[in-house]
């Protein structure tokens, strides 16, 4: 693990990576590999992460051990332990090496982008997150809208303490994750000027239907419709025909980087856009086609967050696959029939006496 | 007994002006206390007008044909036959379901013998069914009215035939009587279980893809070159003719056919050929009926040019602009695999797929018989078997009995065989026919009274709320599913200005309303409107070209209506129930045909 560099380009990166550069990583690298828009950036790995966090003790206990000594029905304990366990690495410096290789991806992408403080999110990329088996959805942490490289390198922390959120923790404890098996690895991203942002399924979330194409979308950015600070609009595409069923809502709340610069703030949405569409017809269409993309290219439907930049270039941000109706699926196979007309009689036929 | 059921058949009130409407239609057509525990619904598909006591052979016999096949010869395992009620002159119908889970299992091993004969031999089965229908149509053709001349002619004599004339009146009524139900057996032959196959296919496709629309299946489904179309086609072609002959001048709106066809008369060469060509058109694409089949009024286009003339008009008027009438069948036909294949690529599995080209494949195989049937039985062989009637009809206004030969419609079909047993005996004994004291004034009363049941309007449905409808047809033909009778039962608590129904063709327009009750209006229609209507049947067809989108009473997405309206890419809402009552010519409306609304907005 130690042979791994500490921060790799999302170039570099791929599905397979999911290891060093968590789920997150690993996905946006393979879309940007199947020559999808993403916005650019780095994972800072989870040999990183290790080599941070492997020589913290809490009250002279080693971190792993720490949180493997815990019980999950203990609340009060458990959320002390957690409170201390979470200051423990956000408060630690980050080795010399890390920080270096995390301070000089990041002034790159500041050059690249002509801004000397290039804002950026962090993001949490767990190693065991964004699989269809166990979808840690909203537990670990997203910071929007970093300036800087040492509020990066803070964010970084910050994003590694989650792991030691009670709900990370409870999470893990519950379901008998083995603290040995643990990675983390953080997301930097050059943040989009959202204009209007959201999620889509690649299928409908209501009814599993594969034929349509499900998007939310809301002014601002993405974190106003994944909170649910706000009602989206909603589209349903149909991928056969393209015929769009809208639903545009009244969008009273959305979320814009703070004025000051850093972070994100939730205000009103000015009144003359509330009732608008967040999407023109040709961006459904263009994020359709996106999103088609990226299903035929994992082979299987996929939940999507994306962002319409002011420009009105389309990014996504992340994809995974979805995983409420993926499990149903099983059970509700057509079989064929010897004889095509079988069907008629398996239909209409009643109760079988066989049955019975 | 259920907390929530429709209006009780025993608690109608009656039609002021209506009394007596009971002695029209046979005492095993009316409602009997019991069955206020039951669910009926209105057969506004086939029965939109009030019924005239002949035409009460158009629910008697297709009724003893259909239950024949599911219940009898077929054996479906959930459901037996449609039996039917008159009440105010409208026809309610109820399908009686298998309910007994061992009595569905005894019909099941019936069913898959007999059916799967049907579906193992369908092609072949199906031709045999195609010559046996135009000889059906040939024997109907072949009826004859005798005459009663003074003395039989000399041959009955020579030949030794040894029966008089009169005797064939009541052997030649019968056959016409005989073949019209015979007919509706071969009509209800395949009918079933070509629904069969299409329910199938339906109820995958919403499990698969809920969001799919009906429509979406139906155009997977639907053929090219189908029967019903033709008639259309060939309006189109004459058209183009009289483009081509430079005869355009002749087709203007609002002409009467007689003077049109003597203008054609005179313009030598090119004259003749436009009406050689219609000649040839007619036979046999101008028998289809001006309704569907179930009225005696409606004629069919050979017997009468109004429609197909008031239609020309247009079709001269859109070709000469340069506009190309005929149906793109090889793009469409094209669309329609391009879905088909795409929806099947969605599909999870090589089995599901392999499932989907069965149900798909089976539904393409029944539907030239589901399409065309209707030409063949409710439009060619049903306007003659109403032209022949007409010919008794005549025949008892020129011996007295009648005053005019429609007169006979008024008159139920043993009540015809009565008159005409009359008028064997007066011609047999050189007496004098008693029928015109006795049927002139209740032919009278009978005409009061039709016209004062056509001011009723008919609740969608009676009785109780149903516990299981498991009839295909009921399903695929009528359109009527549990929601439809929650929609019915809830449609006291709108506000009077949503109408619901089936989402049957995409898109959403606004436009005025034309409320259209009876087929022989539809000269009304205006560019642009909205045609409301209780059904549609084919001979509609030059209508869809006209207006902005079709809402109708009754229907399934497979209906006419549905159909027509998808192929002429217009919004449709089918099956409301209540459009008709709800809606008045003149109403702005907007029509969803994507979520099945009609909206009245002024």
């Amino acid at each position: 693990m130690t042979s791994i560099a500490p921060v790799l380009h999302l170039r570099e990166v791929g599905l397979g990576d999911v290891p060093t550069v968590g789920g997150k990583g690993a996905s946006l690298g393979e879309l940007l590999r199947a020559g999808i828009r993403v916005p650019t950036g780095f994972a800072v790995t989870t040999a990183a992460f290790g080599r941070a966090v492997e020589q913290l003790t809490v009250d002279g206990v080693p971190i792993p051990a720490r949180v493997a000594g815990l019980d999950p029905a203990d609340a009060p304990a458990l959320a002390a332990a957690c409170a201390q366990l979470r200051a423990a690495v956000e408060a630690a410096p980050l080795p010399g090496e890390v920080a270096a290789a995390v301070s000089t991806a990041y002034a790159a992408m500041c050059e690249e982008g002509a801004d000397a403080s290039l804002p950026v999110a962090v993001r949490s990329s767990a190693t065991s997150e964004d699989s269809a088996e166990a979808s840690f959805a909203g537990l670990q942490d997203t910071y929007l809208w970093v300036r800087g490289a040492d509020p990066v390198l803070e964010h970084v922390r910050r994003c590694w303490a989650s792991l030691y959120s009670v709900e990370s923790v409870t999470y893990r404890l519950r379901r008998g994750i083995p603290e040995t098996d643990l990675g983390m690895a953080v997301v930097v991203q050059r943040m989009v000027g959202a204009r209007s942002s959201g999620v889509l399924f690649t299928r409908s979330p209501l009814s599993g239907d594969r034929s349509v194409v499900a998007i939310d979308a809301s002014w601002g950015l993405g974190s106003a419709v994944v909170s649910g600070d706000v009602t989206p609009d909603s589209f349903v595409v149909s991928k056969v025909t393209g015929e769009v069923k809208r639903n545009v809502a009244t969008k009273t709340r959305w979320h814009r980087p703070d004025p000051s610069g850093s972070g994100v703030v939730e205000t009103d949405v000015p009144a003359d856009l509330q009732d608008r569409p967040s999407l023109s017809d040709e961006e459904i269409a263009e994020l359709v086609a996106i999103a088609r993309r990226v299903e035929a290219h994992y082979g299987r439907p996929q939940d999507i967050e994306w962002a319409v930049a002011e420009g009105g270039d389309v990014f996504l941000l992340q994809s995974r696959p979805e995983t409420v109706w993926a499990a149903k699926d099983a059970a509700r196979k057509a079989a064929p029939t010897a004889r095509p007309f079988d069907h008629v009689f398996n239909l209409l036929g009643g109760k079988r006496p066989s049955e019975g | 007994m259920t907390e929530r059921s429709f209006p009780l058949p025993s608690q109608l009130e009656a039609v002021p002006g209506a009394e007596g409407w009971e002695a029209m239609y046979p005492y095993f057509s009316r409602f009997q206390p019991e069955d206020d525990q039951r669910f009926w619904f209105y057969n506004s598909m086939h029965f939109p007008e009030v019924v005239p006591a002949f035409d009460g052979i158009t629910s008697e016999i297709p009724y003893t044909a259909i239950g024949a096949n599911t219940a009898r010869l077929f054996s479906f395992p959930t459901t037996m036959g449609i039996e039917y009620r008159i009440v105010n002159g409208r026809v309610y119908i109820t399908a009686n379901p298998v309910l007994d889970e061992a009595e569905q299992g005894r019909r099941l091993a019936d069913f898959q013998e007999r059916a799967g004969h049907y579906y193992a031999n369908w092609d072949r089965l199906y031709v045999g069914w195609q010559q046996r229908i135009e000889a059906l149509i040939a024997d109907i053709e072949a009826v004859e009215v005798p005459e009663l001349g003074e003395l039989d002619p000399i041959e009955v004599v020579t030949s030794g035939r040894g029966f008089a004339s009169n005797h064939l009146l009541r052997e030649e009524f019968h056959r016409c009587i005989d073949l019209y139900s015979k007919m509706w057996h071969h009509h209800t032959e395949f009918l079933m279980l070509g629904y069969g196959a299409y329910v199938v296919f339906f109820e995958f496709c919403k499990q698969v893809f809920p969001e799919m629309g009906d429509q979406m299946v139906a155009r997977m489904v639907a053929g090219m070159d189908v029967t019903m179309y033709r008639p259309d086609d060939e309006l189109k072609k004459l058209a183009a003719l009289a483009v081509d002959l430079d005869l355009a001048d002749l087709f203007v709106e609002g002409s009467d056919p007689a003077k049109v066809l003597a203008a054609l008369g005179e313009r030598g060469d090119a004259g003749a050929r436009w009406l050689a060509a219609l000649e040839a058109a007619k036979d046999p694409w101008f028998n289809v009926s001006v309704g569907d089949g179930f009225y005696h009024h409606h004629l069919s286009w050979a017997d009468d040019l109004t429609v197909p003339f008031a239609a020309l008009p247009r079709y001269v008027e859109q070709i000469a602009a340069g506009q190309d009438l005929t149906r793109p069948t090889e793009r469409l036909a094209q669309e329609r695999d391009r879905i088909a294949a795409e929806y099947r690529e969605l599909l999870d599995s090589a089995d599901e797929q392999t499932a989907f080209d069965q149900m798909l494949g089976l539904c393409r195989q029944v539907f030239p018989y589901i399409e065309s049937h209707k030409f063949y039985c409710e439009h060619w062989f049903t306007t003659r078997f109403f032209q022949k009637v007409r010919a008794f009809g005549q025949l008892l206004a020129d011996r007295g009995v009648l005053l005019a030969a429609d007169d006979v419609f008024h008159l139920r079909h043993v009540e015809v065989e009565d008159a005409l047993a009359d008028v064997m005996l007066a011609w047999a004994s050189g007496g004098t026919e008693l029928g015109g004291r006795h049927w002139q004034p209740i032919v009278a009363e009978r005409k009061r009274i039709v016209e004062a049941l056509s001011t009723w309007s008919a609740p969608p449905a009676l009785g109780a709320v149903p516990e299981a409808l498991n009839d295909p047809a009921v399903k695929m033909l009528w359109g009527i599913t549990q929601e439809t009778v929650e929609a019915w039962l809830g449609a006291e608590d709108d506000d009077g200005s949503t109408v619901r129904g089936y989402a049957a063709s995409p898109g959403v327009v606004e436009g005025v309303a034309r409320v259209l009750l009876n087929v022989n209006d539809i000269g009304q229609i205006r560019e642009g409107e909205i045609l409301v209507c209780p059904v549609t049947a084919p001979s509609w067809g030059p209508v869809f070209g006209k207006i902005a989108a079709a809402v109708s009473d009754i229907g399934g997405t497979m209906s006419h209506a549905a159909i027509v309206a998808r192929e002429y890419g217009m919004p449709a809402v089918v099956g409301t129930g209540t459009a008709t009552a709800r809606i008045s010519t003149g109403d702005r409306l907007r029509v969803d045909g994507d979520r099945g609304v009609v909206t009245v907005l002024a």
